[in-house]
């Protein structure tokens, strides 16, 4: 499996099945590790930075999902690669970005993501289609216990597992949900859900995480404590109340909405399926907008001959290193808006 | 505007307005007479606010007592505001103190571990303290181009770390 292989479909997290599929796009759960007897990143010099990548590097390959997993050297590889990572939701943005010592090991399904010289040492995320935050979780405990019997991490009696940011320290754990609402953006109650999860102590983030705006009425939730609670407890409020409860709003929300004004959203579907099938510039926050509408008249069974799955990928594939991945040339944003608006329609006129 | 706790005398922290049938009623309460009357403080903040808040709020006042300075990688706490992430595990005990109001506010008050242990968890607290240090000394005597004491260094960090 190499990089190059995975720009023609979009990974197993974009599926667009699994549990609660109509809102929930994607689970994911994250852990942050650090080496034992290291400095935190911040603090390392370049020749530590590069010992705890070989280090780490050996240490995640030698596993025993290492037969499926690839590794890249995040240092060495050209910027679209990886813009390309981050867009599969791989790597993050500040990861693509810095200049140190640093890579990713990936497995080949891409539900396993392992970032090494991240803002810690390590940061292991499991990322699944649907609601499948348990099992996610399942799968990142079975990773972090096997790393634990070749390598000790920093660990503290009343701390826990010590991380360069103390808003991470404790377990360590993020779990985090991808939620499409667009009926609750619709009908403006959009703002009422940010404060209920405020009060319950998440974080309400866009589609590329941290400081990113939320685009296509795409929204991603995450618990903020991460101390003072063991990861099942965290893991099981979010499954068993918070989230069954955001998803429970959007269905009312777009039931409703059926139910009082159909007209009005059998129109926007219809618009965006028609803009997206013969418009000649596209630009990829209009597509996301567009695609999110079309998603949520797929959902609804307002119209036919569109699968979740293609719709899905299209979010993914229109991207704008996607995009010239698999057009195979660099563009500029304006030539891109071009060459998206094509390639949307190719895909949307076979249907 | 009153100081003190309609309920026990102590400084108030949480002033609170109610309109009950018309009426306008005010309270003042200090934080534990308002957490036994329901009325919960929340730290509804994204997490990057949480930082900036702090670091602005505790950038304040004079400090007369020495810094807090890890003695392990010479991180001060100053430097920890500015940047937001620690230096090296020896910051959690070495900035304990100014921390706390950190992690309480962070992580709903909570400023204990009860999750999950590492399996290997005899290596302990103690040992990795020195690993740390002996690779701070290492760090130093490269810079000083003392290669012979540098050797004796990683050797012993080998030693620490298969034991």
């Amino acid at each position: 499996m190499r990089l190059a292989d995975l720009t023609q479909h979009a990974g197993e997290w974009l599926r667009g099945e699994g549990p609660m599929y109509d809102v929930v796009i994607s689970s994911r759960v994250r852990l942050a590790r650090n080496l034992a007897g290291m400095p935190f990143l911040g603090k390392c010099t370049e020749s530590q930075q590069q010992e705890i990548e070989q280090r780490l590097r050996a240490e995640v390959l030698a596993g025993p999902a290492a037969p499926e997993m690839f590794y890249v050297d995040v240092r060495a590889a050209g910027e679209l690669d990886r813009k390309l990572l981050v867009e599969r939701h791989l790597i993050s943005r500040q990861h693509a970005e810095a200049s140190h010592p640093r890579g990713v090991a990936v497995s080949g399904d891409e539900t396993v993501a392992l970032m090494i010289n991240e803002e810690d040492h390590l940061r292991m995320q499991v990322l699944r289609t649907g609601f499948q935050l348990a099992q996610a979780f399942e799968d990142i405990s079975r990773i972090d216990d096997s790393l634990e019997q070749r390598l000790d991490f920093a660990f503290h009696s009343r701390y826990g597992y010590l991380t360069a940011c103390p808003t991470n320290v404790g377990t360590g754990l993020r779990v985090s949900v991808m939620l499409h609402l667009p009926a609750l953006k619709m009908t403006g109650q959009i703002e009422k859900l940010f404060h209920a999860a405020s009060d319950m102590h998440l974080e309400v983030r866009g589609l590329y995480g941290e400081g990113t705006e939320a685009t296509g009425d795409f929204f991603q939730i995450s618990n903020q404590t991460t101390l003072g609670k063991s990861e099942r407890q965290i893991v099981s409020e979010f499954v068993d109340t918070m989230v069954p409860s955001f998803v429970q709003y959007e269905r009312l929300a777009r039931e409703a909405l059926l139910a009082e004004r159909p007209a009005a959203i059998d129109d926007k579907v219809a618009r965006s399926v028609a803009l997206l099938r013969s418009a000649r510039l596209m630009s990829s926050d209009e597509t996301m907008y567009l695609l999110s509408l079309v998603r949520l008249g797929a959902n609804l069974r307002r119209i036919e001959g569109m699968d979740l799955k293609t719709i899905n990928e299209l979010f993914l594939l229109t991207q704008p290193a996607h995009l010239q991945r698999i057009l195979n040339r660099e563009m500029t944003p304006d030539q891109r808006a071009a060459a998206r608006a094509d390639y949307l329609r190719r895909k949307l006129n076979l249907n | 505007m009153k100081n003190q706790c309609d309920k026990c005398g102590k400084p108030a922290t949480v002033y609170l307005t109610e309109i009950v049938d018309g009426q306008k009623i005010e309270k003042h309460l200090c934080e534990h007479c308002a957490a036994a009357e329901g009325i919960t403080i929340k730290a509804n903040v994204p997490i990057s606010q949480l930082l900036e808040d702090f670091i602005l709020q505790s950038a304040g006042g004079e400090d007369e007592a020495p810094e807090p300075t890890c003695e392990v990688c010479g991180m001060t706490f100053s430097q920890f505001r500015q940047g937001g992430r620690l230096g090296c595990p020896n910051d959690y005990d070495a900035f304990a103190k100014p921390l706390a109001p950190l992690l309480e506010r962070a992580h709903e008050g909570a400023t204990q571990h009860l999750g999950k242990v590492p399996h290997r968890a005899d290596s302990g607290q103690k040992k990795q303290a020195a690993i740390l240090r002996l690779r701070a000394q290492l760090k130093a005597a490269i810079a000083d181009e003392d290669y012979e004491r540098a050797a004796v260094l990683r050797d012993q960090i080998k030693e620490f770390e298969s034991s």
